[in-house]
C-alpha cells in the first residue's frame, strides 16, 4: 500500500481507541469530562464466543453519519477574517485565528442564524441555552491546542431526516426512510496541513482555521451504502436551499464520516470503525459497503474487528488504517472561559426593548424560512400534473426548475409533454458535455418555440428531436430557421405521400401479405420505411392511412 | 444627628459608641447611607434616619464575619493517590512534565485541596460551569473587518516556506517511559530544535 505524495490532514488523531494500557481493546467513552476506566474483566462486545460465525443468520450493516457543513457566512465563526475557498495562504488568518496571546473569540451572528435555521429544516428542538466548550488535542494545524466546540449543550436536538431511498431500478420502488438527527452544534474548524514528504515536513496554512462549522450528528438508523448517500444528498439539497451550506462535497465545504459497524439483527451493536476522507457521495456509497464487507469477513473468518479510523483511498475503492501513533484520545472537555451561553428566543420570551441585532428570534427565522426540497417537490407534482420521480430530478438538479417553468410560461404545450423534453433530451445533452442547466446551449425560450411548432403540427416529433440537436449545435438559429434550412417541415401532400407509400408497398410484398392476414405490428415498420425515405417529415398519420388504404 | 443617635442607645457600650461615633462622623447623609451602615447592621437604626436620604440602598452579600470552617485533612488525603500509570497518562495528554517528587507531592495538594468540594450538600443546585452566565453574549455582525496580514503573522516564526507555517509530518509520539527518563537527563533546548532541524 503506498502512501500518497501529498495528502490533505483532516482529523486524523479523533477517537483512536485501540487500547489502553490496562487492557486490549477496551471501549472508552472520550465524551465525558472525566474518563470512565473499564476494567480488564468486563467482557467486551467483540470478545463473543465463535460458535458465532456459522451462524446461519446474516450479519447486517449498521452506519452513523457525522457531518461536517461549511456554514456559508463572509467571515469566521469567532473572528472577523473573511472566508474564501482559494486564496494566497495564510491571507485570511486575523491574530485570533494565529491563536496569538490576548484575542478573545467574538461569535458572528449569522451563523447562529444559520445554524438555527439548519435546525428548523432539520426538526430539530433547539435549546434555547447552549454553552461552548474546549475540546484539546495537539495538532499543527491546531494552533491554539484546543478547538471550541458545544458538547455538552449544542445548540439543537433530537430531529430527523426523511429521504427516499431508491431499492429497485422504477421509481414505484423507493422508500422513504427517515435518520434521526442526535444534535447539531455549532464548531470551529482547523486549519489545512500539506504533507510534504520528501523534505520531512508538513506545511500549514491557517486559512480555513476558524471557519464556521455545523456538525450534524445522526444516529446510526442506516444500514448500507446507497441509504447513506441518499440521505446525504437530501442534506445537500436542504442546505443549498436554505442557503446556509453551498454543500460542495468536492470543495470540502460538506464533509462526512462514517461510522460503521456489523452485527446481527437483535443482537447488540459491534466494534465501530470510522471512515474519514471521502469526497463524493458516490464514494461514500462505495466506502461504507467496502468496510461493511470487509467487516463481515473479518468476523466470518473467527478474527476481531478493532475500534479504529480508517482513510478511503478512492484509486484502490478501499479503507486502510490511517497511520497514528497515538494510543489513547482524551480531549478534557472544559467549559469555555471566554464565552457566555447562547441564549436564542422566541417571540414570547424576546426581551422587551432589546437591540434588534443583539436577539436571534426562532419564530421569525421559521416564519421566513425558503421552500425546502419536499416541499417544492410536492408542490411540483400538485401544480403542474407531473409524476413524482419527474419532480425528484427537477429539484435534484440545479436550477432545472426555473429552466421547465419558464418554458412552460412560454409554450402551449402541456407540461407532462415539457417535462418529457426537459428531462429526457435536454438533460441528456446536459450529462453527455458535463455542463450545469446555466451553461445549457438552448435557452428556454428557443425550447419553448420548438415546442410550439410541434404543437401546431409544423414538424413531426422525430423531425423535432433532429432540430433540437441542431439547435444544440448551433446556438444562435431559432427553430424556425433550422426548420426552414433543413427542410424539415412537416410534408402533406398527398401526392407525394402516395408515391412514396405505394413504391414501400412494392417493395415488400410479403409484409403486405401478412397484414391482410391480420399481423398489424408490420405496419408500423412499413410506415418507419416511408418514414425514413422522407426523412422524418412525413405527416405519420396520414401515412398509416394512406397505408392502410392502399393495402385494403 | 448621628451624635444624637449615639446618645440616645444607652444600652450600648462604650467601644461600639466611640466606633459608631468615629465611622459616622464625616459622612454626608445624602452619600447612600445604607451603604454605609451594612457593616454594622447588627447595630438597630433608629426611626430618626432620614430614609429618603437614601439614594442607594443595596445590600452587600459578602457577610460582615467568615462563615466557614476549616476542614481537617485526615479524613480525604489518602482517598485518591495517584499511581504512576496515571501520571504517566497525564503527561501525555498534557505535554507537561511533573514526573519528580515535587510534582508528584504538589498534584497530591492539589487532589486534596480539590476533595474538600464534596463535603458541600448539592442536591437539587445547578452547577454554575462559568462566570459568566449572566452575561449576554454579544454577536458580531458578519463583515470582514480583520486578516490580510499574513507579513506580521509570518514574521514570527523562525522558518516559514513560501508562505506556509512549516510543521514536523505528524505528531511525533511522545516516547515511552523508560526512555523519557533517559531523555530527561537532557537539556530541554536540545529536545525543542533537534525536530526543526532538516
Amino acid at each position: 500500500m503506498a502512501s500518497p505524495l501529498v495528502r490533505t490532514c483532516g482529523f486524523c488523531v479523533v477517537k483512536l481507541q485501540r487500547g489502553g494500557w490496562f487492557s486490549k481493546y477496551v471501549l472508552i467513552s472520550t465524551n465525558t469530562f472525566a474518563f470512565t476506566i473499564v476494567r480488564p474483566t468486563t467482557v467486551s462486545p467483540q470478545s463473543k464466543p465463535t460458535p458465532r460465525k456459522n451462524d446461519p443468520k446474516q450479519r447486517v450493516g449498521v452506519v452513523g453519519l457525522e457531518i461536517h457543513a461549511q456554514i456559508h457566512s463572509n467571515t469566521k465563526l469567532f473572528s472577523g477574517a473573511r472566508v474564501q475557498f482559494s486564496a494566497p495562504p495564510n491571507s485570511l488568518v486575523s491574530f485570533f485565528d494565529a491563536s496569538l496571546p490576548g484575542t478573545l473569540p467574538v461569535i458572528n451572528r449569522r451563523c447562529v442564524e444559520a445554524a438555527v435555521m439548519t435546525s428548523l429544516a432539520l426538526n430539530c428542538s433547539i435549546n434555547k441555552k447552549s454553552l461552548f466548550d474546549r475540546k484539546h488535542y495537539f495538532y499543527a494545524d491546531l494552533p491554539a491546542g484546543y478547538q471550541i466546540t458545544q458538547h455538552r449543550l449544542p445548540i439543537a436536538v433530537n430531529g430527523s431526516l426523511s429521504y427516499s431511498h431508491l431499492v429497485g431500478q422504477k421509481w414505484s420502488q423507493a422508500v422513504v426512510k427517515t435518520v434521526r438527527i442526535k444534535q447539531i452544534q455549532l464548531e470551529q474548524d482547523s486549519g489545512k496541513s500539506l504533507h510534504d514528504d520528501t523534505r520531512k515536513q508538513t506545511l500549514i496554512d491557517l486559512n480555513r482555521a476558524g471557519v464556521a462549522l455545523m456538525e450534524i450528528v445522526m444516529e446510526p438508523d442506516m444500514s448500507c451504502g446507497e441509504e447513506a448517500a441518499a440521505a446525504v444528498r437530501e442534506l445537500q439539497l436542504i442546505l443549498q436551499a436554505l442557503g446556509t451550506c453551498q454543500g460542495n462535497m468536492a470543495e470540502g465545504q460538506l464533509r462526512v464520516d462514517a461510522n460503521i459497524s456489523v452485527h446481527q439483527p437483535g443482537d447488540p451493536l459491534g466494534v465501530r470503525t470510522e471512515v474519514k476522507n471521502i469526497n463524493s457521495a458516490r464514494f461514500l456509497a462505495k466506502a461504507i459497503d467496502f468496510e461493511i464487507q470487509r467487516q463481515i469477513d473479518v468476523l466470518v473468518n473467527g478474527g476481531v474487528v478493532h475500534n479504529e479510523t480508517r482513510t478511503f483511498d478512492f484509486k484502490l475503492g478501499q479503507t486502510i488504517p490511517m497511520r497514528d501513533k497515538e494510543s489513547l484520545q482524551d480531549y478534557r472537555f472544559i467549559p469555555e472561559p471566554n464565552l457566555p451561553p447562547l441564549i436564542v428566543y422566541d417571540n414570547e420570551s424576546t426581551p422587551v426593548n432589546a437591540d434588534p441585532q443583539q436577539v436571534i428570534n426562532i419564530d421569525l427565522i421559521r416564519v421566513n424560512l425558503p421552500e425546502l426540497p419536499s416541499a417544492k417537490r410536492t408542490r411540483l407534482v400538485d401544480q403542474y400534473g407531473i409524476l413524482p420521480e419527474h419532480s425528484f430530478v427537477l429539484v435534484s438538479e440545479d436550477g432545472l426548475t426555473e429552466y421547465f417553468v419558464s418554458v412552460l410560461q412560454e409554450t402551449k404545450a402541456e407540461p407532462k409533454k415539457v417535462i418529457g423534453w426537459v428531462i429526457k433530451e435536454l438533460l441528456a445533452l446536459l450529462k453527455q458535455y458535463n455542463l450545469t442547466v446555466s451553461q445549457s446551449h438552448i435557452s428556454p425560450s428557443s425550447l419553448a418555440e420548438l415546442l410550439n411548432l410541434l404543437e401546431m403540427g409544423v414538424i413531426s416529433s422525430s423531425a423535432a428531436k433532429q432540430v433540437f440537436l441542431l439547435m444544440w449545435k448551433e446556438c444562435d438559429k431559432s427553430p424556425q430557421q433550422i426548420v426552414k434550412e433543413q427542410d424539415l417541415g412537416l410534408v402533406q401532400n398527398e401526392k407525394i405521400l402516395e408515391e412514396i407509400c405505394q413504391n414501400v408497398l412494392d417493395g415488400h410484398l410479403e409484409e403486405v401479405t401478412a397484414i391482410k392476414k391480420g399481423n398489424k405490428r408490420v405496419l408500423n415498420k412499413l410506415i418507419g420505411l416511408v418514414q425514413k425515405e422522407m426523412k422524418g417529415r412525413a405527416d405519420p398519420i396520414m401515412v398509416k392511412t394512406l397505408l392502410e388504404r392502399n393495402i385494403s | 444627628m448621628f451624635y444624637k443617635m449615639a446618645r440616645q442607645r444607652p444600652g450600648w457600650s462604650l467601644i461600639r459608641n466611640v466606633t459608631l461615633s468615629l465611622l459616622l462622623r464625616h459622612n454626608n447623609p445624602r452619600q447612600g447611607i445604607g451603604r454605609q451602615m451594612d457593616g454594622l447592621r447588627n447595630l438597630r437604626v433608629g426611626r430618626q434616619l432620614n430614609r429618603a436620604a437614601c439614594t442607594t440602598h443595596s445590600c452587600s452579600k459578602v457577610p460582615p464575619t467568615p462563615t466557614w470552617e476549616p476542614v481537617g485533612e485526615t479524613p480525604l488525603s489518602l482517598a485518591y493517590s495517584v499511581s504512576p500509570d496515571l501520571m504517566d497518562r497525564m503527561e501525555r495528554l498534557a505535554l507537561v512534565d511533573f514526573r519528580n517528587h515535587e510534582g508528584v507531592a504538589r498534584l497530591q495538594c492539589a487532589i486534596t485541596f480539590a476533595d474538600q468540594l464534596h463535603i458541600v450538600d448539592t442536591e437539587g443546585v445547578e452547577p454554575m460551569d462559568s462566570v459568566l452566565e449572566d452575561m449576554q453574549l454579544y454577536l458580531r455582525p458578519d463583515t470582514a473587518i480583520e486578516g490580510d496580514c499574513a507579513e506580521v503573522l509570518l514574521r514570527l516564526p523562525t522558518k516559514t516556506v513560501e508562505e506556509f507555517y512549516v510543521a514536523p509530518p505528524g505528531n511525533i509520539p511522545l516516547p515511552q517511559r523508560e526512555e523519557r527518563c533517559g531523555l530527561k537527563k537532557k537539556t530541554s533546548e536540545e529536545l525543542d530544535y533537534s525536530v526543526l532541524q532538516d
